[in-house]
């Protein structure tokens, strides 16, 4: 077995150690109501399995690294599923710190779905364009996602406290955010199922298009397209497959608005299934898990995780990004999108810890604040990757 | 200005919420619990004067909500600038209001309308970011003074209603009060505290310095907008676009004239199948063969001026050093940089010709003409010569169908020859350009038959002398350091009293009060003394809370 084979191996069995950690983690919140000894064993599990999880991803990441000749965070899956790892890492450092079993059970499957998300892209080894061949690949790119896995625990912890604290009695603004989030949650994993299944059946449908600059291109669908490319018409190899129902003007990428309306109709279905099945809101269905939880110590988790991940994303996400724009682009800021959603990400957090510190700002408004953090850093790592192109390199991909 | 002298005989400041030395309230508390420990209750000028106009702006920017609300907008605006591309990264050779309606329809030409174009340059956006700065100034000084003040001159007997109102509070009895002293003092100290000790009470604190974290990373903020301002002075920064051809020697731009540049060669490489790592196969197929790029070079000679500066005279140069510049690799020398940032391949550099007979086809001899530095006559010797009358380096036609250049870059060239033989004493005219000839004057026997095209590559490199980024680092380092001082660290202080034959333990820290019980919890253990209680919890759970304030400091 070859090491770029190996290193795919490994990814798979972290994967699946992760799912099973989840399980574990479960487990010891089902069981709380037992005898003290057995819930410690239930963690234990848990935590035991999470660790050799983050051991094989880890394996992973330096065989992959060792076939490739360079860090493997050069492209949108490598970048997502190193932010994955350090996410993983985030989670077992706080829970040595606060010992929270409930934790794992909500940071490790938003690991999985960030890993998950991560394989729907292209995963082949690829080669470093000029700018990206650089020590300051791995020092700004590790350093950046580090600090944003950091500060995604501190959504984990703001979303426990909510479904926590949230009146679920009667519906509220707060249970329709709290509703908002769960759909958010879910139809990632509606993208991650529609992808894996037109991909393992092997769809694929070519249409010749005619983009903004009135160019006749070729796109290639790999779902039914349901929105299609301006002025696209199905090629002959592609003859009989689905027409689109309607077609799109020229600046939109049809392609991957198409994958977008996918996903969400696949999340949607999800969460009308959810619904019916439990006969409840989602977030509702989950209140029981977190019922014995410390919402003192949870808010202070979720503060702790900002405190600790905000430096570390300064230090990544800016003052590496300066030092290295200034070296491979010859500025250090010139207001690249994602540049610009860096600063946008710090400067909230900055806000979150100023509202935080001397405003007082604890307990849920903290945590919904915890939960905004994290929908900035997810944009910021899905839209403005996919959707506003700079000079990045995973745009386009 | 007024004083307000405590019981205990210090002098507090007027403003002040509660006494600097031993704590005692000066203010009503009303019902309140738990004593809001921010900023040591000192008397902060914002919160103290508010008569004059200069009271009210001082207190206008010193408000954490306002220093948050110009975040905020700060933080939304920045976004609506990522919709569509800054007018930066449009064609440059586009009309912007044209570009912005063609490529995104009514929104992009309200966008540009709105001067969402160019929004990082808007003077309102660079007011924002002045504003905070004002901000960070006025909030720094507003609260470091009276903090640094209240914490310097903290005593360590406090006053009981200062003990009972902090959030982390017990009572205990205990046997041996003199003995536990000890054992807990003992504790502390191996804990790393800094333990004062009078009239047989306790104060140990440690972590202090973490307090100054914010105003740390505050100077630094500060120190980096000005060195991002300092860039518009003349001098400061330099930003020039060079193209230097291979083979060149130009002077580099914005050095004055001190410094030369010779291009020996400019290496473009992609990757290939076969010859690049095998694992890279898949991605290379998926993009293409040679499609992805692997290396941008210039190599070049640099050098230095020699003597002073002759206006018209051939400078003398002295060479500095060779290097490859590479993207990600500049050349680097007294200040400047050199970056390897664009390229033209193969531009035509000369064009050669041979001297031919129409008919029998035989050959004469080559002609070589540089399109950039083209010589008039060429001699082939045995009485075979060429002359050239006129060069059209970018030919065209014009209005009155006239030949004509329509720049001097050699993109159509276009010539004019006449052409000498033993037996054409007099000479043909041919006028030779691409894929045509003409002969204004008849038939001609000669012709000027096309034998090659010369080409080289052109780099386009960067040029940049940048006299802030020092100041910029600096900055950047200070601001790390303060937010790693502020984050990283706690200000924790345990008082340990004896009031009234009991022993009083009251505790407070800036935050992670999860850390701070922890350690009481390890501190007391097996001393007898009482784990001091959470008030905020307790509060919590008789129900009184409600939202919960005030036990964060800065």
């Amino acid at each position: 077995m070859d090491m770029a084979q190996l290193s795919s191996t490994l990814l798979y069995i972290a994967f699946v150690l992760y799912l099973i950690g989840t399980f574990f983690f479960g487990g010891a919140i089902r069981d709380k109501r037992k005898e003290r000894q057995e819930k410690d064993r239930w963690s234990q599990l848990g935590i035991s399995v999470t660790i050799i999880g983050f051991l094989a991803q880890v394996g992973y990441f330096v065989t992959r690294w060792i076939a490739a000749g360079h860090a493997p965070v050069s492209n949108l899956f490598e970048f997502t599923t190193f932010f994955g790892m350090m996410l993983v890492a985030a989670f077992i450092i706080i829970y040595f710190i606060y010992r929270v079993s409930v934790l794992g059970l909500f940071a490790l499957p938003v690991a999985l779905l960030v890993i998950a998300y991560a394989s729907m892209f292209p995963r082949e080894i690829s080669p470093l364009i000029p700018a990206l061949q650089s020590d300051w690949l791995h020092i700004h790119v590790t350093t950046a996602a580090a600090g944003e896995a950091i500060l995604a625990i501190s959504f984990v912890a703001g979303l426990i406290y909510l479904i926590r604290v949230v009146d679920q009695s009667k519906p509220s603004k707060r249970t329709f955010w709290l509703e908002v989030v769960m759909f958010c949650l879910i139809t990632t994993l509606g993208f991650v199922i529609v992808s894996t299944a037109f991909g393992l059946s092997g769809y694929e449908a070519k249409f010749t298009w005619v983009d903004k600059n009135k160019q006749t291109d070729e796109v290639s669908y790999d779902m039914p397209a349901l929105v299609g490319p301006h002025k696209g018409e199905l090629m002959k190899e592609s003859a009989g497959r689905m027409e689109p129902l309607v077609e799109m003007p020229a600046i939109i990428n049809a392609r991957k608005l198409n994958t977008v309306i996918w996903s969400l109709i696949a999340g949607t279905a999800l969460y009308i299934m959810l619904r019916i099945f439990l006969r409840k809101r989602v977030a509702a269905a989950l209140k029981p898990l977190v019922k014995n939880v410390n919402l003192d110590l949870t808010d202070e988790i979720s503060y702790r995780a900002v405190a600790i991940g905000f430096p570390v994303f300064t230090l990544g996400a800016l003052i590496f990004a300066m030092i290295w724009a200034q070296i491979a682009w010859t500025r250090f800021w010139g207001w690249d999108p994602k540049e610009v959603w860096a600063l946008i990400t710090w400067l909230f957090y900055a806000a979150f810890l100023h509202l935080r510190l001397s405003k007082g700002w604890h307990g849920e408004k903290s945590a919904w604040l915890a939960v905004i953090g994290f929908a900035i850093i997810m944009f910021n790592l899905v839209a403005v990757n996919l959707v506003i192109a700079g000079l990045h390199s995973y745009a386009g991909t | 200005m007024e004083h307000v002298k405590c019981e205990c005989g210090h002098v507090n400041p007027h403003g002040t919420a509660f006494c600097e030395s031993c704590g005692k309230p000066l203010a009503d508390l009303g019902e309140k619990l738990i004593l809001d420990m921010r900023y040591e209750g000192s008397a902060r000028r914002s919160q103290t004067y508010k008569k004059t106009m200069i009271d009210q702006i001082w207190a206008f920017f010193s408000s954490v909500k306002v220093g948050v609300a110009l975040i905020v907008i700060t933080l939304i605006a920045s976004a609506i600038g990522t919709i569509f591309p800054q007018q930066m990264y449009i064609p440059p050779n586009v009309d912007p209001a044209e570009y912005y309606k063609q490529q995104y329809g009514w929104a992009g030409k309200l966008y540009y309308e709105l001067g969402f174009n160019n929004l990082y340059g808007s003077w309102w956006y660079i007011l924002l970011i002045a504003l905070i700065g004002v901000s960070l100034v006025i909030c720094s000084l507003d609260r470091v003074v009276p903090l640094y003040r209240a914490l310097k001159r903290q005593g360590v007997k406090r006053h009981p209603r200062f003990l009972e109102r902090q959030r982390l509070f017990g009572v205990s009895h205990v046997s041996d009060l003199d003995k536990t002293m000890a054992v807990l003092k003992e504790r502390l100290a191996a804990r790393r505290y800094h333990v004062r000790e009078e009239d047989g009470h306790l104060l140990a604190e440690k972590g202090r310095f973490s307090r100054w974290g914010p105003y740390v990373n505050h100077i630094g903020l500060i120190i980096f907008l000005i060195g991002a301002m300092l860039r518009s002075v003349p001098g400061m920064y330099i930003d020039r676009v060079m193209w230097i051809p291979e083979g060149e020697t130009k002077e580099i731009p914005g050095t004055n004239g001190r410094y030369f540049l010779k291009s020996e060669k400019f290496i473009f490489e992609t990757y290939e199948k076969g010859k690049d790592n095998e694992v890279f196969n898949a991605a290379i197929d998926r993009v293409g063969n040679g499609m992805i790029a692997k290396n941008y070079q210039t190599n070049v000679v640099l050098y230095k001026r020699v003597g002073p500066v002759i206006p018209g005279a051939k400078p003398k140069l002295e060479k500095v050093k060779e290097y490859p510049i590479r993207v990600n690799e500049p050349l680097e020398f007294d200040h400047y940089a050199l970056y390897q940032v664009d390229f033209r391949l193969n531009e035509p550099k000369a064009m050669s010709f041979q001297l031919a007979d129409k008919q029998s086809g035989k050959t004469f001899g080559t002609v070589t003409v540089d399109l950039y530095d083209p010589k008039e006559s060429y001699n082939l010797g045995h009485g075979y010569r060429v002359e050239l009358l006129s060069y059209f380096p970018d030919f065209e036609f014009d209005e009155d169908g006239n030949p004509s250049t329509k720049s001097r870059v050699p993109n159509n060239p276009a010539f004019v020859f006449k052409m000498y033989a033993p037996d054409r004493p007099k000479g043909e005219t041919s006028f030779v350009a691409i894929q045509q000839t003409i002969e204004p004057f008849g038939n001609n026997k000669y012709k000027m038959a096309f034998a090659g095209l010369q080409t080289r590559n052109v780099s386009g490199l960067t040029v940049r002398r940048d006299f802030t980024l020092w100041i910029l680092g600096v900055g950047g380092a200070i601001f790390m350091i303060g937010l790693i001082q502020g984050m990283y660290w706690n200000h924790r202080r345990i008082w340990v009293q004896r009031v009234n034959g009991e022993l009083w333990v009251a505790a407070h820290t800036n935050k992670n009060w999860f850390g701070l019980k922890n350690e009481l919890r390890r501190l007391l253990d097996g001393t007898g003394v009482m784990m001091p209680a959470d008030q905020l919890e307790n509060d919590k759970k008789a129900g009184q809370g409600g939202q919960v304030h005030g036990h964060g400091t800065a």
